[in-house]
């Protein structure tokens, strides 16, 4: 159908919503029986997670070449902006349970396990942070801020700056440098998951910091994971935003699905930055 | 703005969709998708309804009659999450579906096909919930709200209930994202945000609390995960986490849960009190106001569910007056549907009957909820059945009632037919009264120390129960003749006028025929 500019997209009837809803039905019951340590949880989850990739693909394909053939107008840029825009919105307010939870803990409930109250059930509870708990008895050491997460803090840091150098390039339309920056954003990235996993193992090996360390366990672990995953698919969205470019998509005016991944990789950047001063620092 | 449909490979302008179960499986279409979304909602509600007549059948007599008391437990907390998430929220996202882009003149909603996402996800998040009752151990037995250390405790139905949790979380996420965009995006041109029909802008606010408040679940069922299964401490003291942490990250979402449960209601019964007064809504920029004040206050206000967990004084005293608060705008509301009858020529057909049976019992429940929350008082009846009380009256007679009444409103434009008024009125009268005699009598079994969500009681709680249960089966036959109203409506109900209701002033009465056509505003109507 031939397309008059000014008119609203609504995309034809889709399959692949319901393969998604498949695909989350296999994961869900995979997870569920996995962690309660059924054999046939294993592969649901695989097969259901093999069709959520198969999905994604599939979706994000179909809108990219719905972008690509000119069918989106202003009102649709419009949209995914509002859309995108709300989507890290929820972002934020997941990340905030956790921080809250933190602050909770550090500010309530740590001072009150250890006043008079419970003196008696835990005499020798020392209340100061970090702790693994009035009941946890093995002891570890909490993660410095000063090594690999200040060096850590310094590339995201640094990713953000290239990505913001990416996108001048593609306004300016100077293609190859906007394909350089992009690689020296996705190698940053990497780069700071590759530090992460190894501070882990750190974690894990020398200081006996384990994700069962207690509230500090707990949160730590979760926050930086959390954060980690989402660098992680902040990642994947910047390599397919880079095949995307050397596919020659994108125009210097017309370029949403680049914007919208450079908001979210700018929306990781400012968590680790929330992480690294009440997580590490504080 | 325009819109152009895709057809895929087809040509020409007349509709080419899949036909049959994969017209539904498939579609982008913003009123199959509606459909669906209300249809869902009253299956889950018979799913709901069916636990809830198990719960009054157990507790028509003393002592354990029908459901040993572990079953009885899964009973109620799947009867709460079933009716909240599946039942509730769903029936005002199909509203949403329907009405918005008909009311601000829009072609479809903004993401056609993320749409279908939101509603596809449901089955399988019900398909969890539903399973979880025959799997080793039973489904989740501890409430609705899932405290910890309960819910640390069971077992793989515990785990199936987390992840339906995750997924309708993930399906309102989307379908609110989705409402937000709609109507700031694609408003006719001329609809200014002011000119927005009520029910629009109380949608656009619960759509904010729902982009707010769904991650804060997701987050916290996660927390519960991995002390379930990966050894945190999120809510263990040993570790040193603490269980009401649960309580107070659970209730940020909680509360404004149920202002997000309640909000689309305001918005129909802000179109059907004018529409059948003849009248203008008295006050509608005030309304707008008090639903924003509304909706702010309820994200402040969540530890009056919290007031006998432990909490320093001058935590309760804050979330008190807060709670209060919330009463005045309340009030605004309701005194704006009253002057908006005032001196109007009304008529009370049964939208209008719903709406008014909706303005006296949600103003009981508000009351009770500010008794609630009056901290010397709601330490004497917490966890009982007042509580009970108080909220099927702004649920059952609040929301509920309010989504029959937009449904009965909305019928002819969406089937071409007349529902019958004579059953209609049927439906209401007996839905008010046995309404009544389930929940008034509850207030006084809270009152007299009766504890909620336990199998059992003491003999003084004897009749009184006895009372409840017969109105509760009551109430449940009569939504099975709601069911048949409607199915005789759609199979040979009187064809409908545009415009069946006289004082109706909004765009899908005044520029749309009767029924709907499939596709609406290709080209946006000039709103003056
Ligand atoms: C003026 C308005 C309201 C006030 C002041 C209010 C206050 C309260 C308070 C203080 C409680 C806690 C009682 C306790 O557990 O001891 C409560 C419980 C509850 N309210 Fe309200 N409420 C109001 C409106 C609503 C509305 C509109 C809804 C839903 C549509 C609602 C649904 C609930 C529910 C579901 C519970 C019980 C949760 C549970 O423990 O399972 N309330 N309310
Ligand atoms: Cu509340």
């Amino acid at each position: 159908m031939s397309q008059e500019s000014g008119h609203y997209y609504v995309p034809a009837p889709s399959g692949w919503p319901i393969v998604g809803s498949t695909a989350l039905l296999f994961m869900a019951f995979g997870a569920a029986l996995t962690m309660n340590k059924m054999e046939l949880g294993y592969g649901l989850l695989a097969v259901g997670f093999a069709i959520l990739i198969y999905m994604l693909f599939g979706w994000f394909g179909t809108v990219a070449r719905e972008s690509e053939s000119g069918k989106f107008n202003a009102a649709v840029d419009r949209s995914f902006r509002w859309g995108m825009g709300w989507f890290i919105l929820t972002e934020v307010m997941f990340f905030a349970a956790f921080f809250g939870a933190l602050f909770y803990m550090r500010v309530f409930s740590l001072p009150w396990l250890g006043d008079a109250d419970h003196s008696l059930l835990w005499p020798d509870f020392v209340a100061e942070w970090p702790t693994a708990g009035p009941g946890t008895h093995e002891q570890f050491t909490p993660m410095g801020a000063w090594g690999l997460p200040a060096i850590n803090t310094l590339l995201l840091l640094t990713s953000g700056v290239t990505c913001t150098l990416a996108h001048w390039a593609l306004q300016a339309g100077k293609r190859e440098s906007l394909k350089m920056w992009l690689l020296a954003t996705i190698f940053l990235g990497v780069l700071f998951l590759g530090l992460q996993i190894y501070e882990y193992g750190h974690a894990y090996a020398d200081l006996n910091l384990k994700l069962t360390s207690g509230a500090y366990g707990s949160t730590f672990f979760m926050l930086t994971g959390f954060h980690g995953f989402h660098v992680t698919l902040g990642a994947i969205m910047l390599t397919v935003i880079y095949f995307r470019c050397a596919a020659g998509h994108f125009t210097p005016e017309k370029h949403f699905g680049f914007e919208g991944v450079a908001w979210y990789w700018h929306f990781v950047d400012v968590v680790w930055l929330g992480l690294f001063i009440f997580v590490y620092l504080m | 703005m325009a819109a152009v449909q895709d057809h895929g490979h087809s040509h020409g302008h007349d509709d080419h969709h899949p036909t049959g179960i994969m017209r539904w499986i498939t579609t982008t279409n913003h009123k199959d998708i509606g459909t669906m979304y209300l249809w869902f909602s009253f299956a889950m509600f018979l799913v709901g309804g069916t636990l809830a007549m198990g719960i009054r059948a157990e507790l028509y007599q003393p002592g354990i009659q029908i459901l040993e008391p572990e079953l009885f437990n899964q009973f109620t907390t799947l009867h709460g999450l079933i009716m909240v998430f599946g039942a509730i929220m769903p029936a005002f996202v199909g509203f949403a579906n329907w009405q918005v882009p008909m009311m601000i003149g829009a072609p479809d909603m903004a993401f056609a096909r993320m749409n279908n996402w939101s509603f596809w996800l449901l089955p399988v998040a019900a398909t969890l919930l539903v399973v979880s009752f025959f799997v080793p151990g039973g489904a989740a037995a501890g409430g609705w709200t899932f405290y910890p250390p309960l819910s640390t405790q069971g077992g793989l139905g515990v785990d199936m209930m987390i992840f339906a949790v995750h997924i309708l979380g993930a399906s309102s996420i989307m379908g609110s994202i989705n409402i937000i965009t709609t109507i700031l995006n694609m408003r006719a041109p001329g609809m200014t945000m002011m000119k927005m029909p009520l029910f629009v802008w109380t949608w656009l606010i619960t759509a904010y609390l729902l982009v707010l408040v769904m991650p804060v679940l997701a987050g916290v069922v996660t927390m519960l995960l991995t002390d379930r299964h990966f050894g945190t401490s999120f809510f263990n003291a040993a570790g040193g986490g603490d269980p009401v942490l649960f309580q107070h990250i659970f209730w940020f979402f909680g509360h404004p849960e149920v202002y997000i449960m309640i909000l689309p209601s305001f918005g129909i019964i802000s179109e059907v009190i004018p529409a059948f007064s003849r009248k203008p809504l008295f006050g509608y920029s005030s309304m707008v106001y008090a639903t924003a004040s509304i909706a702010i206050l309820s994200c402040f206000v969540w530890a009056h569910h919290m007031f006998t967990a432990g909490m320093p004084v001058t935590g309760q005293l804050f979330f008190m007056y807060a709670t209060m608060l919330i009463a005045v705008p309340t009030g605004v509301k309701v005194f704006n549907w009253t002057a908006t009858m005032w001196r109007g020529s009304m008529t009370f057909e049964t939208p209008m009957l719903f709406s008014i049976g909706f303005i006296f019992l949600f103003v009981i429940g508000g009351f009770s909820g500010v008794i609630c929350a009056i901290v010397p008082i709601d330490i004497q009846v917490q966890d009982t059945y007042y509580v009970i009380a108080h909220f099927h009256y702004v649920l059952v007679s609040g929301s509920l009632f309010a989504i029959f009444a937009g449904i009965y409103y909305w019928l002819p434009k969406w089937t071409g037919r007349m529902y019958n008024e004579t059953l209609g009125k049927w439906h209401f009268w007996l839905s008010m009264v046995f309404f009544n005699i389930t929940f008034f009598v509850q207030h006084f079994l809270g009152l007299a120390g009766m504890p909620r969500r336990i199998p059992d009681y003491a003999l003084q709680f004897a009749d009184f129960n006895m009372i409840s249960s017969l109105g509760a089966f009551g109430f449940g036959l009569t939504q099975l003749f709601f069911l048949y109203i409607v199915i005789n409506c759609i199979r040979s109900g009187e064809k409908a006028p545009q415009k069946p209701w006289e004082g109706a002033t909004t765009l899908e009465w005044t520029a749309l025929p009767t029924p709907a056509p499939y596709h609406s505003f290709e080209t946006p109507p000039v709103v003056k």
